[in-house]
């Protein structure tokens, strides 16, 4: 009698079935993931294939067209402008990059150091960054304004030029021109970014190279930058595909001229989807960056898995 | 104090007489329906910010309320920069659900034609009682077989120009031909006040400009049939050719990176001689008289002259930015929507809209030619036949979807941008025509 008294009360002391199955890792993952889940596929994975399906159609504003296969990828290919804008895409990517990170890490090993008042200046840092992207964006275009440019104005008052420069007439100059405005407002990304990895740094491990007679550039190769690495790559990674991306600051500056010289793939692709309201080529265009995304992403994600197995 | 009883409550609160009759609130809960008695039909208007600020003021403390007695409608104006019409229109069509009314910038309307509600009533009214539509206003909203937007009005685009500085090089009178305008634009240039002009990717100065030279060399996109790309041509080579000179010897090159308002400044600060531009110019100079000045200290006001584009040795052509408002197809107030438009263009309506404008915008109708606003200040009296002169991007071919993609792409605006930059005139055109092609759907 005993024995069925105790099972009895281990009866009464079990969990409800829904809470049992919430005691199995499997499905207490997937409760604790179904949020996100919902979220990422709402917001992410619907407009995704939405836009792949639209790439496939020969849909207008307003108007049906049926499914085309990938006629709309054929017609971007033998396109000029489009063509273009990938080369635009990948030198404007590529450069701003690698400036990006250069001055990000000089700024964060400064930053790194200790001087008075270095809460105001990290903050400071930040505001290129932290201001809208248009608002700046009209700054600098009133900057480079081809009648009013400050700019000319202090080069020509410092006797270093004679004429007007035609910043954002003249193709390479406009190219360069929306690269350095790039670079002013990613600089602070990849500064502070890396003054975090920075400060998980130990202290310890350069004071060891320092007794041990390392100079400063061999206690940075060898000690602060392995370490740094994955926090680099990480920041690179959000950087490309930020950049890649990129519309707000071209589609301000110039438009996209002159003469499609600073078209990237967004500009492209709203001049063609929402100017011409021919949805189905502009989604096109705006799928074309896919692939090389992708492609970037899996590389160095790699790499970071590499870097951080070793 | 009296108690107030349930079936007393519901009988007054059921307000006036006719749901009184039928039984107070609680009959209107039986039917499951509001009373319509009771609800103002509200509609929603997108349209740009006027570059004449009067006339939004015009409308927002003046006519809205006007349009809400006469017909009970209450206006909801929305009023956003131009260049982001098309992408509230293009969301609103794809998520059926926006703004009732919306505006429309020159050939844009034949893109939504699927989208929008047929509006020929409302049209051949007007037309029958003013006068009858301007070519391009109907080329523009109408797209075959019927109007798929309301005409709204004509911005006149003409060149704005100092008449003492071209005065002082002994040109008394704007030149006629293009030739003649580039002789005067050299010795402008060269004494540091160069002819200024958009050639970036801009929607209304750049390609006003660039279209009427290429029409008066004979060059054009297309043929009257609308597939019969005729870019590669002699005459469109030999504009292209004039325009690369023409740039060099008279224009401020800072312009390939101009957008709409840029030669605005450049103008008001003196920095330029002429432009092709709207009246805004004058009628900002007109606005703040003691803040623009010329070089003699005189209100830069009295130095403005106003001419049209010169001809070439195949015509004078120009085009004009054109404004129409669609009611759009989703609209639950289509009926409201369209009597609201018939009001505001109803000839008492609109000419309190018509003369805050000034000359800059021009009516859609041929009747508003004659409007004594016109005979106020002879500086204006060239946008008076404005709507009577222009012509429609994608001359000679109709000014539909395919013109639309052409305009959009900038094809032939950075026709000329890529000359002036160094490309050959052939080569532009080649380059030129074979993107044409790919639009017209001709092979390239």
């Amino acid at each position: 009698m005993a024995t069925i008294a105790i099972a009895v009360d281990d009866r009464q002391k079990r969990p409800r079935p829904r809470t049992r199955v919430l005691e199995d890792e499997r499905w207490l993952a997937f409760a604790l993931l179904l949020p996100t889940a919902v979220l990422l596929g709402l917001f992410i994975a619907y407009p995704f294939v939405k836009g792949v399906l639209l790439s496939l159609s020969a849909d207008r504003v307003g108007v049906s067209g049926g499914f085309v296969g990938l006629a709309n990828f054929d017609k971007i290919w033998n396109d000029s402008i489009f063509r273009t804008a990938v080369w635009n895409t990948f030198w404007y990517t590529g450069v701003t990059t690698v400036f990006k990170l250069f001055l990000g890490l000089w700024l964060a090993l400064l930053l790194n150091r200790h001087f008075k008042g270095k809460a105001y200046i990290r903050a400071a840092i930040l505001l290129p960054f932290i201001i809208p992207t248009v608002l700046s964006t009209f700054a600098w275009k009133w900057m480079f304004d081809p009648t009013f440019s400050v700019i000319n104005w202090a080069l020509f008052k410092l006797g270093l030029i004679t004429g007007r420069i035609n910043w954002l007439g003249d193709p390479d100059l406009a190219m360069t021109s929306i690269i350095i405005v790039n670079i002013w407002r990613g600089v602070p990304f990849f500064a502070i970014s890396l003054l975090a990895g920075l400060q998980t740094i130990s202290p310890e491990l350069q004071e060891a190279a320092a007794i041990d007679g390392a100079k400063p550039w061999k206690r940075f190769w060898y000690v602060t930058w392995p370490l740094l690495l994955p926090v680099t790559m990480v920041v690179v990674l959000f950087s490309v595909i930020q950049t890649f991306a990129d519309f707000q600051l071209v589609y301000v500056m110039t438009g996209g001229g002159p003469a499609n010289a600073t078209h990237l793939f967004a500009t492209y692709a709203y001049q063609i989807g929402i100017g011409t309201g021919l949805l189905s080529e502009g989604a096109a265009i705006s799928l074309a960056m896919f692939p090389f995304l992708l492609l970037i992403v899996i590389v160095q994600l790699l790499y970071i898995r590499r870097v951080e197995t070793r | 104090m009296r108690r107030i009883t349930r079936r007393e409550l519901l009988q007054a609160t059921g307000g006036g007489a006719a749901v009184a009759k039928t039984g107070g609130l609680a009959a209107i809960l039986a039917t499951g329906r509001a009373p319509a008695y009771a609800q103002t039909t509200q509609i929603h208007w997108l349209k740009w910010n006027d570059f004449v600020p009067a006339g939004d003021q015009l409308l927002r403390r003046q006519l809205l309320g006007e349009a809400e007695k006469a017909l009970g409608i209450k206006i909801n104006l929305e009023t956003i920069g131009l260049n982001d019409l098309q992408a509230r229109v293009t969301a609103a069509i794809q998520s059926q659900s926006g703004a009732d009314i919306t505006m429309a910038f020159n050939n844009n309307a034949q893109l939504y034609a699927e989208s929008c509600v047929d509006v020929s009533d409302v049209c051949e009214e007007l037309a029958a009682s003013q006068g009858g539509f301007y070519d391009l206003a109907k080329a523009q909203s109408h797209d075959g077989r019927k109007w798929v937007a309301v005409p709204y009005c004509i911005i006149g685009a003409m060149v704005a120009y100092r008449k003492s500085w071209f005065d002082e090089i002994g040109v008394t009178t704007f030149p006629e031909t293009w030739e003649a305008y580039r002789e005067a634009g050299r010795k402008l240039k060269a004494r540091g006040r160069p002819i200024g002009q958009s050639l970036g990717h801009t929607v209304g100065d750049a390609p006003a400009f660039c279209y009427p030279l290429m029409w008066s060399f004979g060059g054009r996109e297309v043929e009257a049939d609308g597939k019969t790309v005729k870019l590669n041509s002699k005459e469109t080579i030999e504009s292209v050719k004039f325009m690369t000179a023409f740039w060099k010897e008279a224009h401020d090159e800072g312009g390939l990176a101009w957008d709409d308002s840029n030669n605005n400044r450049a103008f008001l600060s003196g920095t330029i001689s002429s432009t092709l531009n709207g009246a805004s110019i004058y009628i900002e100079a007109l606005r703040k008289p003691d803040q623009y000045k010329t070089d003699s200290g005189a209100q830069m006001r009295t130095d403005i002259l106003h001419a049209p584009l010169p001809r070439g040795a195949h015509g004078q052509f120009g085009v004009h930015p054109f404004q129409n408002h669609m009611v759009m197809g989703y609209s639950k107030n289509q009926k409201a929507a369209k009597e609201f438009l018939r009001w505001f263009h109803s000839p008492a309506v609109y000419e309190k809209w018509f003369v805050v404008q000034k000359g800059f915008a021009t009516g859609p109708t041929r009747s508003w030619e004659n409007h004594k606003v016109w005979d106020e200040d002879p500086v204006m009296a060239p946008y008076r036949v404005a709507g009577r002169l222009g012509l429609v991007y994608g001359h000679a071919g109709p000014a539909g979807q395919k013109a639309a993609e052409v305009l959009s792409k900038y094809i032939i605006v950075d026709m000329y941008a890529k000359a002036v930059q160094g490309m050959s005139a052939e080569d532009a055109v080649k380059w030129a025509e074979a993107e044409v092609k790919k639009v017209y759907g001709t092979g390239a």
